[in-house]
């Protein structure tokens, strides 16, 4: 019945040593992620035939590359801030489906916390040195997390949304981060603990924002034929969409509580032949609390403005309504600037069974969504266990 | 920007260093061409929105052509007049000249007639602002022709 085609699959996938590596160059991040990645898979650099990173320099796929000491014949670094990742795995997908690439090595790494210190996203740029169209929201002094505490403001005046049901998320990650013994924070959190924690940017709290790291990781996307002879089980990519509503200007969101999401959820799903209800385990983009309560809505879990009482009381915990950053999210385990790469590492983790005091018993089928810029860009993966 | 009664956990801004150089003043954009207009009425205390000649959409900020109908645009003065949409208090901003004005109010403005606008808003206790709070547009001089539109409470 099924038409004999090429179908992607992640042959292998592996997180760096995180969350604080000053004794290793962001390169060699990457490098520590590639080569975990590729000996999960039992593959070496020699059947690389593709690559793909995302960075903050043009031609940094091309760069991370000769620093691996690849060749590649396909190349891809579309950049959609933390969701960057999600894209470049879907574009993998397509590229080993066409046959453009047999092997696509996948790769991030990132030294943020060394090199940078705390201070991503509690910074106003300024502005008056920006070019283009990125000025006009960029004069007020407003931060990254001042952004999406503006989407959070307006989510409150809408449904009714509270800073305890916020707070919700950065608790339940919190207790996912305890079975992490990677995780950077790993005591665990009351809602107490948020709500009464110090104020980043209204109605923000420094708890309701996702940590600094250093970090990275890699996947490696080929055929389910090529796989069939490699050692790990194949993580079947089933369906896989991107959009955008607007970049660096809230302004230009039409609505600040719906996110490109609602847009690339439904096609992912659509292209996946599933539906939210279908997901069993989620790896969603947790920069900021409200960035979760806003994904769990536009993908379709719960009906716009419900994601408040779908996060609280436990709601994405293990034994949830969808278990959820089971590694313990950007929230308490790892945020090293562009997350994505991990929610793709921890949904292979899930579906292989191998997620330890946090597996999802059962695993079929998750989601990974990541999330870019001032909830600019959205990438939705769905990911199968079992053959399509 | 107004005063505040310091509450717990907020950043004050960093005592001033001897030597330091005085606080920066705002930072001035540098016009685009199809923008100049508009910074340089807001230098002159004008805030100007663009509208579409073919279909009458109006909007901010500037484009070389009407996002609704893809017609050629004319600038419209606008009263000035608009409501908090949504807002944040920035608690927390290490750049200047931004950390001396902790805390201050960033929001998104609806104008009167229809676009929506990055702004702070001023005049008032960060902690009295709302949403829907009715606000009127404040003008400021940041370099020798160009001004900027802030917000204020309308009374």
């Amino acid at each position: 019945m099924t038409p004999s085609r090429r179908r992607a699959v992640i042959c292998g996938a592996a997180t760096s040593d995180y969350p604080y590596l000053p004794e290793l160059s962001e390169h060699a991040v990457h490098a520590q992620a590639a080569d975990r990645a590729l000996a999960d898979a039992g593959l070496t650099y020699a059947d690389v035939d593709g690559f793909a990173t995302a960075g903050f320099f043009p031609m940094y796929s091309v760069g991370v590359a000769e620093y691996l000491g690849l060749h590649p014949t396909y190349f891809d670094e579309t950049n959609s801030g933390g969701s960057s990742f999600e894209v470049l795995v879907e574009h993998a997908a397509y590229a080993v489906e066409s046959g453009a690439a047999e092997v696509v090595l996948v790769t991030y790494g990132s030294v943020q916390l060394s090199q940078m210190g705390r201070r991503l996203g509690t910074g106003g740029g300024g502005g008056a040195g920006m070019p283009g169209p990125a000025i006009y929201d960029s004069l007020w002094g407003n931060t990254l997390v001042g952004n999406y505490a503006l989407a959070a403001r307006r989510h409150m005046h809408e449904y009714g949304t509270t800073p305890e049901q916020l707070a919700a998320v950065a608790v339940t990650m919190r207790g996912h981060a305890g079975h992490n013994p990677q995780a950077q924070y790993r005591d665990p959190i009351t809602v107490e603990d948020v709500v009464t924690g110090r104020l980043v940017a209204d109605p923000l709290h420094k708890l309701d924002c996702c940590v600094i790291s250093d970090g990275g990781g890699a996947c490696i996307v080929t055929t389910a034929e090529r796989a069939a002879d490699l050692q790990r089980p194949p993580v079947w990519i089933l369906g896989g969409a991107h959009a955008t509503t607007h970049h660096m200007n809230l302004s230009a969101m039409a609505d600040l509580t719906v996110t490109p999401a609602a847009q690339s959820g439904p096609l992912a799903f659509s292209r996946a032949g599933l539906t939210p209800a279908d997901v069993d385990v989620a790896q969603l983009y947790d920069s900021f609390t409200i960035t979760v309560v806003l994904t769990v809505e536009d993908l379709g879990f719960c009906a716009k403005g419900e994601g408040g009482a779908f996060v609280q009381d436990g709601g994405l915990g293990l034994s949830g309504r969808l278990p959820t950053n089971t590694d313990g999210g950007g929230l308490s385990a790892c945020h090293p600037g562009m997350r994505g790469m991990f929610l793709i590492v921890e949904a292979v983790r899930q579906l292989r069974g191998e997620g330890g005091p946090t597996q999802v018993p059962d695993a079929r089928i998750a989601v990974a969504h990541g999330t870019g810029g001032m909830l600019s860009t959205g990438a939705t993966l769905i990911l199968g266990r079992e053959e399509p | 920007m107004t005063a505040t009664t310091p509450r717990p956990g907020d950043m004050r801004p960093l005592e001033p260093v001897p030597g330091e150089r005085p606080p920066r003043p705002r930072p001035a954009p540098v016009p685009e061409p199809e923008a100049a207009e508009y910074w340089s009425a807001a230098h002159e205390g004008r805030l100007l929105v663009q509208r579409c000649d073919d279909c009458g959409h109006t909007q901010l900020y500037p484009r070389s052509f009407c996002l609704s109908c893809h017609g050629p645009v004319s600038w419209m003065e606008a009263s000035g007049r608009g409501t908090v949409h949504s807002y944040t208090v920035i608690r927390q901003n290490h750049s200047r000249p931004f950390r001396d004005w902790i805390p201050y109010v960033v929001a998104l403005v609806d104008l009167e007639e229809g676009p929506r606008v990055m702004t702070n808003v001023v005049g008032v206790d960060p902690d009295d602002v709302r949403v829907g709070m009715a606000v009127r547009a404040r003008f400021e001089a940041v370099s020798d022709d160009v001004g900027i539109a802030l917000f204020e409470p309308a009374v």
